[in-house]
């Protein structure tokens, strides 16, 4: 017989969260990250586990409209706070000029990263509407993409930007 | 339609192999350079580019089934050791727990790609599988690895390639003889007579390099997940190879192959080390079959940068003969790769040197060390990324030996014939493609005294030029098969069993099958990555898919527009030769007048499906049909620092016709940015007393971001290959890596004026360099 300390059932609380504008209610151990409650408790699968400890972004939402990676975030810092998945960014249906850009460009070649990516940038046109390079350079930086889209995901900010006429 | 059986040759990285194909039918006249094409060449935005910018598409990493167990690995923390003895007791009864899998208790499960036990109870290298938990979350797995016990006896070890090869070095397994792979290593190759060309020789320069073990790091891990309903074992792989899949689940499990279902919709990269079940397949596999649950097991980043394969680091050495005006009469190439602790085979490194330049006197040896660590498998053009670095490095040395320009060196040596097989070329573009990129690089300027010191002699910044060539197939080769369907609306759908591993394959496909069926490509839906609905093609590797499965696409159509045009002249009792389709519609060929859409014709047939199948024709015979290409590359290093930075790489490939120009270019591009990354941060890093791997992570292992990138120009050849295949077009996954390394470390060679023996060219390596 295992010893009880280890084996009893970590404790639970009750977590209410604002998902694309819908109140969700979750009871969660307190250790669980906001990317697995997005994932498993919630079925949005669109933010990727890549690397689960902060360094490849696959996993990036918006909290209040800012970019952070929701595998080093846990849900319940998230109490009353907006989050915002890729799944939220087209809910009326129509795409969002950040998802349209990734798709003319071909801003994206496997997608795994691609819903971090879109949301980075996002939170990067939300707070200046005309970034120059460096600005666009510094804010996509903490999201790897293996396949190297960065060419296009650059061309795509540009288009957005309206600094320069689109590369591609 | 009577079957005929054809044999061909088909070349697979660097393999040739006989294959037979089974022909029904005739394939279709080649699209030639007149052939004028609405769709194809047109640039065209993915047609799932939807599902993949809202999250839509399903990743195996995505699927979530009621009731799904999720699994944890545990993993050696010991590069040898044999397991004395395993206590699950714990583990097996924490909160969730299902199961806890190990030697003593699956001893017996075999992974038939390499026909070993899953859970042996010898570990070779840090990171070998220990156990796996089972559990209600991924939580509780993970809390499970914590409660067994493992009792490890260490055994002796070695890491060091160079090591692992001596006479009394610690043997990797208790079962190897030798630290080899058992059959065909050494592997020798020679042509002509090697000390008559050193001999011949008015030069001989001596050269080395050494490259260091990558990591592929696809986003997402290896693994997937597995349902058993008690008839079919479905498994949703992160896979190149849904075949290969089946095949492994099958036999592992010893099911037959029809009671094996293997799918995969979207996947998180590959780049070449993602064939077969894997062990994470396998495991979720059988624990889906045993506990009659379904079961996802993702590796960890962890897991993956440790057991789920790499680029081995090589040791080259080289030595070049030439006479005094450039012609090269003698290469030697000397290779020692670490092919890891269950190496069976090593990739092809001596490619380049055996074919890339015009020499009759060859010898190259390689020399494949198993050791503890992990396993190598195949990365985007395996070996031939490596070999050519080490060969275009030594070309330049041997350049500046000759007092000779080394893009002159190069066409002096120009190979017009595949020398190794003694055949010819079905084509090859390299003058033109130097010539194009040395212009648009700027190549005659390049010892220019302000181009090469941007802030006079005295300061920091060095710039240099520097280019590489490529040699790959990408020619692909039967067997592929295709069914295009054309529905009563008079839509269409492809099925095919290839897979889209990013590259696009979805998207070209759309545009062969709509040209060919006379449809706007919003009316073509192509299936594809799943063994129940597909039909067989070959996995998505070796720069094969689109020639490959893109014309047995175009046969499937073009076999299903034949049957549309005389169903609909017995409708409208017109002759079929009076008929045309365009956009979806029929047109009389005589007045023009459009006669209605298809779907208006197909309506009238109660349902009826038009269904036709396609299948890849044999390759081209007596010849060889290879890409070829170049690239140039800027580079500026700070003196001080150490540090490189990229500025531009022009990049000119022949692949054929390009069937979608956009995602050509991204491939070009994400090539390249691999490449840079090999050549300038990527590298394993190997503890070489405790034998552990110190950057199995995202952290420390450092790939490329946005602010590595250089200006990239692609310049498009554009045209059709008509020995290849029936669209003309060849891979173009792989060409882009292979000069990518090379011409930068032979711009930084140009920019200090030091040769370049190692990659990656780290700041610290640099400024190694600097004080040589």
């Amino acid at each position: 017989m295992a010893d009880t300390s280890e084996t009893a059932a970590a404790p639970r609380t009750h977590v209410s969260l604002q998902v694309n504008g819908t109140t969700r209610e979750v009871d969660i151990e307190p250790r669980r990250t906001l990317l697995s409650v997005l994932r498993d408790d919630l079925s949005l699968t669109g933010a990727k586990p890549g690397c689960e400890m902060g360094n490849c972004g696959a996993c990036t939402v918006l909290l209040d409209g800012e970019a952070v990676y929701s595998c080093l975030t846990l849900a319940v810092e998230c109490t009353g706070r907006e989050i915002t998945t890729i799944e939220g960014l087209s809910a009326s249906g129509e795409l969002d000029p950040v998802q349209q850009a990734f798709i003319a460009h071909d801003a994206l070649q496997c997608g795994f990263c691609t819903p971090g990516q879109i949301l980075a940038m996002k939170a990067l046109f939300a707070t200046n509407p005309h970034p120059d390079d460096e600005t666009i350079e510094r804010a996509m930086s903490g999201n790897i993409c293996r396949c190297g889209a960065y060419p296009k995901i650059l061309a795509a900010a540009r288009a957005l930007a309206g600094t320069q006429a689109a590369q591609q | 339609m009577p079957i005929r059986i054809i044999t061909t040759h088909l070349e697979f990285e660097g393999q040739i192999s006989e294959q037979r194909v089974v022909m029904e039918g005739e394939e279709p006249a080649v699209w030639g350079p007149e052939a004028e094409l609405a769709v194809v060449g047109k640039v065209t935005p993915r047609v799932d580019g939807r599902e993949r910018v809202t999250g839509s598409a399903q990743y195996a990493y995505d699927v979530q089934l009621p009731g799904m167990l999720v699994a944890a690995g545990l993993r050696s923390p010991h590069p040898h050791a044999r397991i004395v003895r395993i206590d699950a007791s714990r583990a097996e009864t924490a909160p969730g727990v299902r199961a806890v899998y190990h030697h003593f208790n699956t001893g017996d499960l075999n992974n038939p790609s390499n026909d070993r036990p899953v859970f042996g109870d010898e570990l070779l290298y840090q990171g070998d599988l220990v156990a796996v938990a089972i559990a209600e979350t991924k939580e509780q797995a993970q809390d499970a690895l914590a409660l067994i016990a493992v009792e490890y006896e260490p055994l002796p070890f070695v890491v060091d390639q160079r090591a692992a090869l001596a006479a009394d070095a610690p043997k990797v397994s208790t079962t190897y003889e030798h630290n080899t792979i058992p059959e065909g290593f050494p592997q020798t190759y020679e042509r002509g007579d090697l000390d008559a060309g050193f001999v011949q020789a008015d030069v001989t320069v001596e050269a080395q390099l050494s490259t260091p073990t990558a990591l592929h790091n696809s986003m997402e891990t290896h693994g997937g997940v597995a349902q058993w309903d008690g008839r079919t074992l479905t498994i949703w792989s992160s896979t190149q190879d849904v075949y290969g899949v089946r095949r492994g689940v099958a036999s592992a499990l010893g099911l037959q192959q029809n009671q094996v279902r293997a799918i995969k919709q979207y996947m998180g990269g590959g780049f070449g080390n993602k064939f077969g079940a894997h062990h994470s397949g396998l495991v979720a596999a059988y624990a889906a079959y045993t506990l009659g649950r379904p079961v996802k097991y993702m590796l960890s980043r962890e897991e993956e940068n440790l057991a789920a394969g790499n680029r081995p680091e090589t040791i080259q050495t080289y030595r070049i003969g030439a006479k005094k005006d450039g012609t090269l009469t003698a290469i030697e190439q000397h290779t020692i790769g670490n092919v890891g602790a269950i190496g069976s085979w090593f990739s092809p490194v001596a490619m380049a040197t055996k074919e890339l330049y015009q020499c009759a006197n060859i010898r190259t040896v390689d020399e494949a060390a198993r050791t503890n660590l992990g396993t190598q498998a195949s990365f985007r053009a395996p070996g031939v990324v490596e070999g050519t670095a080490g060969l275009e490095v030594a070309l330049d040395q041997l350049a500046a030996a000759l007092g000779m320009d080394p893009l002159e060196l190069r066409r002096k040596n120009y190979a017009e014939r595949h020398q190794a097989l003694d055949r010819p070329y079905s084509r090859k573009l390299l003058l033109e493609a130097y010539r194009l990129g040395a212009e648009r690089i700027g190549w005659a300027e390049r010892d220019h005294e302000e181009r090469r010191y941007p802030q006079g002699r005295d300061g920091y910044l060095r710039r240099g030029i520097g280019m590489a060539s490529q040699l790959w197939g990408g020619d692909g080769g039967p067997p592929a098969q295709a069914i295009a369907k054309l529905l009563p609306d008079g839509t269409a759908v492809i099925l095919t069993g290839t897979q889209d591993i990013g590259t696009g394959t979805r998207t070209v496909l759309a545009q062969i099958a709509a040209e060919e069926l006379g449809l706007p490509l919003e009316q073509v839906r192509v299936e594809l990555g799943d063994t129940e609905f597909g039909v067989f093609s070959p996995p998505s590797g070796g720069s094969m898919t689109l020639a490959s499965v893109g014309p047995a696409v175009r046969m499937a159509a073009a076999e299903a527009r034949k049957e549309l045009v005389e169903v609909v002249a017995q409708l409208s009792e017109a002759p079929t030769d009076a008929l045309d389709v365009r956009d979806g519609h029929i047109f009389s060929r005589e007045t023009g007048k459009e006669m209605g859409a298809i779907g208006s014709f197909l309506e009238l047939l109660d349902g009826h499906e038009i269904t036709a199948k396609g299948m890849r024709g044999p390759n081209a015979e007596n010849m060889s049909v290879r890409t070829f290409g170049a690239q140039f590359a800027e580079v500026e290093v700070d003196i001080g620092t150490g540090r490189v930075r990229v500025l531009r790489i022009v990049a000119v490939h022949d692949c054929g016709r390009i069937v979608n120009p956009l995602t050509f270019s991204s491939q070009i591009e994400g090539g390249i940015i691999q490449g840079l990354g090999f050549a300038l941060m990527e590298q394993r890093i190997v503890d070489q007393r405790l034998g552990a791997v110190l950057n199995a992570n995202l952290e420390n292992y450092k790939v490329p971001t946005i602010r590595d990138i250089p200006q990239i120009d692609i310049i498009l050849l554009d045209q059709p290959n008509v020995h290849a295949n029936t669209i003309g077009a060849l891979g173009a996954g792989e060409p882009p890596i292979i000069p990518t390394p090379g011409a930068i470390a032979n711009a930084v060679a140009h920019a200090l004026g030091r040769p370049v023996k190692a990659l990656p060219l780290t700041p610290d390596r640099v400024l190694d360099l600097l004080n040589s």
